[in-house]
């Protein structure tokens, strides 16, 4: 697609949408929204780009490729698992610790936010590798 | 974490109390029990505060051994740096992991001595009795010094043996994965782990048989070897799950206990023959012994470490495990008898027939665990001594004789015994060495390798019924192991130098010291035996079996029956010898040319056949195209759905719930209509649209209806797949042949049907009884213990994670597909 209005807004979006995706994503816990959400929602906005522009871009634009996204994901998933097992408890059990930070205030951190987070790179990763493949055709 | 330290006394005096202290430490959830029948004896010498000191020791060293088993794995991805890096220097420090090992856990020896027990179990998935746990007793002690002391002499030959190879880096890595896996295998206390590193062992043997992966054959021989361990691991698994059913645990410690139980359950019999499948195919049992002749594809040091002292053993280690839960019944006496006797001969046959060095050492390996499972079949408190002793003497001369084949390889390159002669003037050491360890192997005074073979001699004379054919072939199999040993002592060592090509090189220190300390151990523990006997082969051997409580080893055991046999068994022995030069060439072609029977080509030739039968089903089942894949889906979902809703329907009516309101109604409305257009449109573009249009449409109800996620998920997933399809779609030929009125009135058959069990399914959920369903507990806990409060992402994260992450994975594959799919094609059009 050549219009230069379409790819005005894809490029002047793109921005918007990660930061819907990341906000959909952290609510995710007590709110609707989560990993799997923000993922279709992030990849959503670069299929809009490659739409406008074209898959090199869209890729260009992502800096990494999306297989990097597929391996950091389920590393991350993987790796969120193991913490439990430190703290002797059964693999897969949600570890938790609340950090105190300046500004912010109190907030709880554990190892489902991360296996969440695992998600969110695997399923924004594998919607593009499957969409960005298709669309090179 | 829990640590368990269990102290079993063995002596009987003492047997009458049984008393169990259970303490619980509070925080990290560290739980300690100390069963001991010496405990009531002894509790007045402990005052609380020394107990509470002790357990914490134990504890502390359960750990430590967890430890050592992950420095091992770090090591294993740390060698190829090593090797890379630190040149010479890299093997005696990687050598030297192995022999702290060694130390490390030769530490434990006396308190396995003196019959203590020590587990800890990290749980993994309790909820299927999957635990990740530890169990220190004598027999598994006496395994994993084997492991780490071959280890170390097998790091440090291959060190120098390696060095011409260019992926010696990776070898390594392999070598090191394999000790990790090996030792923790025998150190398992849960049969679950046990299978998991039993299976690890597989793979590395694969990986190393195939290191010279150019090569074909060994490239057939890895995955020969690899096809043969793995399905007998799988039939192994099958068997523990029974075994599990039966016992009602994994645990080795409980499972222990439970041997009546066991051995007198219905599927006694089954399993039995199920976990025996494991053990023999490890093992290298007659009808799966091929495997391992043809594993000699791989390194020297892998053959000397893997497919003689160690990994081979695990099936040995395994029927020694599980002799007091499953051993002592008929089916275990005959089966293993049989099967050992058989393979003990066979084994014996071969060897006095090969040519090659390495050829012979791997027969004679064969021969040799054919005697082990034999000894634990005829599972007599004698022949489990023998077995435990013959374990050992054969790990020390066959480790040491595998690496002087290397060796041999190496300086004179060829192993071939018709061509060699008189190794003794270019390598005193080695040859030493080496008549060491074959004396041993013969089982001449004084090398410990004697008192094995009598004690072999005592457990088979005790027969009763089959007795007299057991000796037989048992003297047989002695005789030909003491003329091979005398042809390769006289014909390789001593005599003239001969050779073949090159002029062979005095092999450098690092090749024979290994070699040459096993030896010299093979001779140090035949003129003392007393104190290994007490310290390691005792415990051992009552961890098999509680009731021996004393092990006495002497070179003299006065002038008996077995004396006499020995010496008839030595005389033959020479007198065959004496015939070898003669009698080789003749087996070696009668064997050649009048057996054309292999059991390596015949596994082949199945494999092929197997291979073309799964080619013929796949082309029968697998058409190409999609529609036939999507009506077979359809169809076979939509049979066993309504077979289901039918089966199972109450008579009590169908629940409808509240009146529609009117915008609900609308947007019913507009799905159904969508559908239709999207059915009846002539424009592919058009029917993608319909078809967005009626997917939006059930996200609004779900949104309606307050499933949020859902209808977010929903309208994001929507909105994806119809630009997929219109990617696609611009690809895509303009319509011109539409399908005939049959194959029209076919799908349209199908579709109803399918949208009809749709319906019928939610009717049907209508009928469900929401009490007691499990969403109440998910609604419930999801704060309290998961800390959050959408409940459907805590099910997603949290919950049902494990469901989570193999459903990110499955993503994942597809995704690799549709990639792999595209490239490939994309490829093949740029080439045509």
């Amino acid at each position: 697609m050549k219009s230069h209005i379409v790819r005005l807004a894809a490029s002047k979006l793109l921005p918007f949408t990660l930061l819907l995706s990341a906000i959909v994503f952290y609510r995710g816990h007590n709110e609707p929204g989560g990993g799997f959400i923000g993922g279709l929602m992030a990849a959503a906005g670069f299929v809009f780009y490659a739409l406008a522009f074209d898959t090199h871009e869209a890729e260009k634009k992502l800096r990494v490729s999306p297989l990097t996204l597929i391996i950091a994901g389920l590393s991350a998933a993987f790796i969120s698992t193991l913490p439990a097992l430190f703290a002797g408890n059964p693999f897969f059990t949600g570890e938790w610790v609340s950090v105190t930070l300046p500004l912010i205030g109190k907030i709880k951190a554990g190892t489902p936010l991360m296996f969440d987070l695992g998600v969110y790179f695997t399923v924004w990763g594998v919607m593009l590798t499957i969409i960005f493949n298709l669309m090179e055709e | 974490m829990c640590v368990r330290t269990n102290n079993i006394g063995i002596k009987k005096n003492q047997a009458a109390f049984n008393n169990r202290v259970n303490v619980c430490k509070n925080g990290c959830g560290i739980k300690v029990f100390i069963a001991s029948n010496e405990f009531l004896n002894n509790f007045s010498l402990y005052s609380f505060t020394q107990l509470k000191h002790r357990r914490q020791k134990q504890e502390r060293k359960m750990q430590g051994i967890l430890s050592y088993l992950i420095l091992l794995l770090i090591t294993a991805f740390l060698a190829p740096v090593i090797i890379n890096r630190a040149g010479k220097a890299a093997s005696w420090l990687l050598g030297s992991v192995s022999v702290a090992g060694f130390f490390y856990l030769l530490r434990f020896a006396a308190a396995t001595a003196r019959g203590n027990t020590l587990s800890m179990t990290l749980e993994w998935l309790p909820q299927l009795h999957l635990n990740f746990t530890l169990y220190l007793d004598g027999l598994s002690l006496f395994f994993a010094l084997l492991v780490t002391g071959m280890g170390a002499m097998v790091l440090v030959f291959a060190g120098k043996y390696m060095q011409p190879y260019p992926q010696k880096d990776r070898f390594f890595l392999l070598i090191f994965l394999f000790e990790f896996a090996m030792l923790a295998l025998v150190l398992s206390g849960n049969l679950f782990t046990l299978f998991i590193f039993w299976e690890l062992t597989s793979v590395s043997s694969f990986l190393l048989v195939g290191f010279s992966h150019e090569k074909p054959e060994a490239r057939n021989a890895a995955l020969q070897a690899l096809l043969i361990t793995v399905a007998g691991g799988l039939a192994m698994m099958a068997g523990f799950i029974m075994l599990g059913q039966i016992a009602g645990t994994l645990e080795i410690n409980e499972l222990l206990k439970s041997g009546e139980l066991v051995r007198s359950h219905p599927h006694y019999s089954p399993a039995l023959i199920l976990i025996l499948a494991g053990a023999f195919t490890k093992s290298a049992q007659f009808p799966f012994h091929f495997w391992l002749p043809g594993a000699m594809q791989a390194p020297s040091p892998v053959s000397a470490y893997l497919h003689s002292a160690t990994m081979v053993k695990a099936g040995i280690y395994l029927l020694m495990r599980l002799s007091p839960v499953m051993g002592g019944t008929p089916e275990w006496k005959y089966i293993l008898t049989i099967t050992g006797a058989i393979t003990m001969i066979l084994g014996g046959y071969f060897a006095y027939s090969q040519t090659d060095f390495k050829k012979v050492l791997a027969y004679t390996t064969i021969s040799a665990l054919g005697i082990l499972v034999l000894m634990l079949g005829i599972d007599t408190n004698i022949s489990i001594k023998a077995a435990v002793i013959f374990m050992l003497v054969h790990a020390l001369y066959k480790g040491a004789l595998f690496m002087i084949a290397g060796l041999i390889d190496k300086s004179a390159g060829t192993r071939d015994l018709r061509k060699l002669g008189g190794l003794f003037h270019v390598m005193p050491e080695a040859s030493v060495a080496a008549v060491i360890s074959l004396l041993s192997m013969a089982g001449l005074p004084p090398m410990i390798g004697f008192i094995g073979k009598e004690l072999i001699y005592e457990a088979k004379i005790g027969l009763p019924e089959i007795g007299n054919w057991l000796m037989v072939a048992g003297v047989l199999t002695n005789v030909i192991m003491v003329a091979i040993s005398f042809a390769l002592i006289f014909h390789l060592f001593g005599g003239k130098l001969r050779y073949a090509g090159r002029v062979p090189t005095r092999p450098a220190f690092a090749l024979w010291i290994g070699p040459a300390i096993l030896a010299g151990t093979s001779l140090l523990i035949g003129l003392f035996p007393s104190r290994v006997a007490n310290l390691l082969l005792r415990p051992a051997i009552t961890s098999i079996r509680p009731s021996i409580d004393t092990l006495s080893l002497a070179l003299w055991h006065g002038f008996n029956e077995v004396l006499l046999m020995s010496l008839a068994t030595i005389g033959a022995g020479i007198t065959l010898y004496l015939l070898y030069r003669k009698v080789n060439p003749v087996l070696t072609n009668f064997n050649n040319e009048v057996i054309t029977f292999r059991f390596a080509n015949a596994f082949n030739r199945t494999m092929d056949l197997f291979l073309k039968l799964t080619k013929k089903k796949t082309s029968l089942i697998q058409s190409g195209y999609q529609r036939y894949y999507l009506m077979a889906i359809f169809i076979m979902t939509s049979v066993l759905a309504w077979y289901q809703i039918f089966y199972t329907w109450q008579g009590n009516g169908i629940n409808t719930g509240p009146v529609p309101a009117i915008f609900e109604l609308l947007i019913a409305a507009l799905i159904v209509s969508a559908a239709v257009v999207a059915v009846a449109v002539k424009s592919r573009v058009l029917a993608i649209l319909s078809m967005g249009a009626a997917g939006y449409g059930i996200g609004m109800l779900f949104l309606i209806y307050g499933a949020i996620d859902v209808a977010i998920t929903m309208l994001l997933a929507e909105t994806l797949v119809l630009v997929l399809f219109m990617v696609v779609v611009f690809h895509l030929p303009k319509f011109t042949n539409f399908s005939g009125r049959g194959s029209r009135i076919r799908d349209a058959v199908i579709a109803i049907f399918t949208g009809s069990f749709m319906t019928g399914l939610v009717l049907k959920a209508g009928q469900m009884d929401p009490a007691g369903r499990v969403s109440a507990f998910y609604t419930e806990n999801a704060l309290p213990l998961a800390h959050g409060k959408n409940v459907v992402n805590v099910i997603l994260v949290d919950f049902r994670a494990l469901d989570t992450l193999g459903e990110i994975t499955v993503l994942v594959i597809a995704a690799i597909g549709v990639a792999a799919l595209l490239k490939l094609k994309s490829k093949k059009g740029s080439a045509a």
